[in-house]
């Protein structure tokens, strides 16, 4: 597998591992194809990402891909995340090997499942 | 860093022995084994020493051993040679569903060109039935080929039992003992096989180079044509030294393969016993004892095999998985889904295969290392988490 040094850094040292206490927005994507499963936290305040953590079952890919996510996410506005696609997790880490193109996706799948997550929190607190 | 290698399934480093000869060859066997002078005789030498030890070795006679690129172009040869020699007998194949693809994928070769092919199911140890092998069994069968042990999971076939029932319907009967070799005792006769799939480089001789063993009177389509090589069968220049290097490999094998065996059931069951009691939640695949005995194949759950092979090569260590995230396919491997292996742990399937070079002291390490990494994967995987506990 030729993955570049950045995702084999990411892969050794992932940023951001782990469940987020307190996290109001929880996106949770499993790929049916290959088994893999994704969760990203994320702390919105004042409709800008405090903090963001993950957690996955996955290759190298999958776990580089979250982690640079994870980073990208902090201090990005709602919006900035909503429009975040897998083209730019791709990009920072410096590409993936064409079969691996699916966990980037993965990614921004479940960081849209977050942000949803979030909505339907809100929503219920202004009933 | 250190270099630890446990993939002895793949392939197995070249015997120093075996490079001597290899190296004696370059210099004295340059001849072409065809050529009737001088120094055609010395290269043809040396291709003949090689056949006779390969064939003592499997019981067989010397003009049954027929040298080969590898592997593949053996079981390529067998189903196709066989296939086109024998349809007007009949257009029926039987073979396993865990084959390697060099089997699999002729099969589905064939099967474009109107061969029906049987693919028999596996039970949850890897092994095929006697009763499903008879089952089917047609009047317009030409062949069974089964394996002789599994490349991945390292079970045993009941090679003996299926070579009386195709002898006695006159079947004939091929096996691919490439990891067989040098692991089990293989005799042609006791076996009945009418045909084998042998490899050098398993055995610590070089890559390249193979032998098909066919029993004296079985006719198959020439897979290879052009010159004479072979007795007719197998055309091409000889592949003097690496033939030379193969022969050599067997005969330390002959000479040794009690030793070796004992070795490697030694290392392979301590390993197994150490990541057993320090590891939880480990599943062991394959047959516990009609194994080969260098093979250790296990499924550590909640924990990705890709994932897992490149932390431990991190650490200089060399396994294999079988996940789909490393198949490029998105799939399991065949042999691990033939097994029906969980969800939880199909993922995690990991091949641990031991050599002559491995000792006590790498798998410590590698134990060592596989604990830690198997710790920090699982501190990072939901699936972990939400265990059935």
């Amino acid at each position: 597998m030729d993955y570049t040094n950045k995702v084999i850094e990411h892969f050794k040292n992932p940023k951001n591992v782990g469940e987020l206490e307190g996290a109001n927005a929880v996106g949770r994507v499993g790929s049916a194809s290959c088994g893999d499963k994704m969760e990203m936290y994320l702390l919105i305040e004042d409709g800008i990402i405090k903090d963001a953590k993950f957690m996955t079952f996955g290759c190298a890919a999958a776990i580089s891909s979250s982690s640079v996510a994870t980073e990208l996410l902090k201090g990005m506005t709602i919006q900035e995340a909503k429009e975040l696609k897998n083209q730019k997790v791709v990009e920072e880490l410096g590409g993936l090997p064409g079969e691996k193109i699916h966990c980037s996706v993965m990614v921004e799948e479940a960081v849209k499942a977050a942000l949803e997550d979030y909505e339907k929190r809100n929503k219920k607190k202004n009933i | 860093m250190k270099e630890i290698y446990l993939d002895y399934a793949a392939t197995t480093p070249t015997e120093k022995q075996v490079v001597d000869k290899m190296y004696e060859a370059y210099r004295l066997a340059y001849g072409n084994p065809s050529s009737i002078h001088l120094v055609g005789r010395r290269a043809k030498g040396y291709v003949e020493e090689a056949r006779e030890v390969i064939a003592s070795y499997i019981g067989a006679d010397p003009k049954e051993i027929y040298f080969t690129s590898g592997g593949t172009e053996c079981d390529n040869w067998a189903i196709k040679g066989t296939a086109y020699a024998r349809q007007k007998r009949g257009k029926h194949i039987i073979t396993s569903c865990i084959e390697h693809h060099a089997i699999l994928h002729s099969c589905e070769y064939l099967e474009k060109q109107g061969y029906e092919i049987t693919y028999l199911p596996v039970d949850k140890y890897g092994s095929v039935s006697i009763a499903d092998l008879k089952k089917a069994i047609r009047e317009d069968t030409i062949l069974i080929s089964i394996m002789m042990a599994n490349n991945e999971m390292g079970t045993l076939q009941p090679i003996k039992e299926i070579g009386e029932i195709a002898k006695k319907k006159g079947i004939l009967f091929h096996s691919d003992a490439v990891q067989a070799l040098g692991s089990v005792p293989i005799n042609v006769d006791a076996m009945n096989l009418d045909m084998m799939s042998l490899s050098s480089h398993k055995i610590y001789g070089p890559k390249g180079v193979g032998a098909m063993y066919i029993r004296k009177g079985v006719r198959i389509e020439p897979f290879m044509h052009g010159g004479a090589q072979e007795f007719k069968k197998r055309a091409g220049t000889h592949n003097v030294i690496d033939i030379a290097g193969f022969g050599q490999a067997v005969k330390i094998l002959k000479e040794n393969d009690k030793v070796y065996v004992a070795h490697y059931q030694k290392i392979r069951d301590y390993l197994r016993d150490r990541i057993t009691q320090e590891i939880d939640y480990v599943q062991l695949n394959g047959h516990c004892e009609k194994r080969l005995p260098n093979n250790l194949n296990i499924s550590i759950g909640y924990v990705e095999g890709e994932a897992l092979l490149l932390s431990l090569d991190m650490e200089g260590i060399c396994v294999s998985t079988g996940s789909a995230c490393s198949s490029g396919s998105l799939k399991p491997s065949h042999v691990a889904m033939a097994l029906h292996i969980g969800d939880d742990f199909i993922h995690g399937t990991t091949r641990f295969t031991v050599g002559r070079f491995t000792s006590i002291e790498d798998i410590d390490y590698t134990v060592d290392k596989l604990k830690e990494i198997v710790a920090r994967l699982r501190a990072m995987s939901p699936t972990y988490r939400e265990r059935n506990i």
